[in-house]
């Protein structure tokens, strides 16, 4: 992958320091851009801790003025983000209250408008949308796994084993994408869409980012991973349902049906184990799981509303 | 805080509300006799019957009314 294209001066400014490495071309104040040049520019910051650019030197990752204007970036996002996912008071017993805070979210759904009513351009558009996330597939939440005490520590990996194939890369969840848009037709290389997505995918691909390279957030980290494996299956399912209607891929549609099935499991083990067992070790997390649900849910609603305002503005 | 020396970690979990998860590799007999062997670290068994993946939970259990739910 190479550094994205510039949606304005920050990202512009910041693709100039990663080509030669010379840092004074950063501007001061980075909330002068708006919102799309801020969130592209944190998501090429984070890259450099995931895979890296092919034209940036690896020593940036740990360049202080760069990971400086990460944490401007970061600061500001993490206070928006707080202060649109303000979560309720903690309620008892946990894994229950959690539940229904996730199942009592009423957010859009892209899955059921593919469901029923998108045509193939436009569902081609939402995987090419989708691959900024799948093809790193649990990647965020595994920066977590040292971070945590003996029970939610095992709980997170025996989830993320899964996730991961068992150690078979034929079943790893990314590579399952990968051989549905290889079968698509569309391009599987890691990143081959930034220059596309809407800001919207880029605030939640650093959301989880973001929660998952502090350990301070940690609660919030694992509290998203239960929020997105609990409102997963049955949109899957919708999903599977709708590339079947549109006749795409068998392999795009396994891909959708494996998620009905893992993440039926998955919620399970996320909720009541991995969060239960973090809040039973750190009564304090509690509301900041409740947090990262919250953040995880109204990140997917907006970038939902976002995508059904501009596909019934075609019809 | 002080970490516990044995911690509970059991092979069968009933989900208040929902499926049975099943740790390990087993063989279930869904209810027309056909066996189907898990393919997962843990895997999640219908308990509410209204799966369409039997004998494995799909999440359809949290759109029955609470009455129906296991």
């Amino acid at each position: 992958m190479r550094i994205p294209k510039a949606r304005g001066e920050l990202s512009e400014a910041l693709a100039a320091v990663l080509h030669d490495g010379a840092t004074t071309a950063l501007p001061a104040d980075v909330d002068a851009t708006d919102e799309t040049d801020r969130q592209l520019s944190l998501w090429t910051l984070y890259e450099l801790s995931y895979r890296g650019f092919d034209d940036v030197d690896d020593e940036l990752e740990w360049q202080p003025e760069l990971l400086t204007l990460r944490r401007t970036l970061e600061r500001r996002f993490e206070a928006e983000l707080r202060e649109a996912f303000a979560p309720p008071e903690p309620a008892e017993p946990f894994a229950d209250a959690l539940f229904a805070l996730i199942e009592g979210f009423d957010g859009a759904s892209v899955a059921s408008f593919v469901q029923r009513d998108a045509t193939a351009e436009q569902t081609l558009e939402l995987l090419r949308y989708r691959t900024i996330y799948h093809l790193k597939e649990a990647d965020p939440t595994a920066w977590v796994v040292p971070r945590l005490t003996t029970g939610p520590k095992a709980a997170l990996m025996e989830l993320q084993y899964d996730e991961y194939g068992c150690g078979d890369p034929n079943r790893l969840h990314s590579h399952l994408f990968v051989r549905g848009l290889e079968a698509t037709g569309l391009r599987s290389e890691y990143g081959a869409y930034i220059d596309d997505v809407p800001v919207e995918v880029l605030a939640q691909n650093n959301a989880m980012s973001l929660f998952g390279l502090h350990r301070r957030l940690r609660g919030a980290a694992l509290g998203h991973l239960a929020a997105f494996e609990a409102t997963s299956s049955l949109p899957s399912r919708r999903m599977a349902q709708g590339l079947e209607r549109l006749g795409l891929p068998a392999e795009m549609i396994a891909y959708y049906e494996e998620h009905v099935e893992a993440d039926a499991v998955h919620e399970q083990l996320a909720v009541r184990t991995i969060c239960g067992a973090l809040v039973s070790d750190e009564p304090a997390q509690a509301g900041e799981v409740a947090f990262g649900a919250l953040a995880c849910l109204g990140l997917e609603d907006r970038f939902a509303r976002r995508m059904l305002a501009d596909w019934s503005a075609e019809t | 805080m002080t970490e516990p020396i044995e911690f509970d970690h059991p092979d069968v979990v009933l989900c208040p509300g929902g499926p049975l998860l099943l740790r390990g590799d087993h063989v279930v007999e869904d209810a027309d006799g056909t066996p189907h062997r898990t393919t997962r670290p843990v895997s999640a068994v219908c308990r509410c019957g209204k799966s369409a993946d039997q004998p494995w939970c799909d999440g359809t259990h949290k759109v029955l009314p609470d009455k129906l739910r296991p």
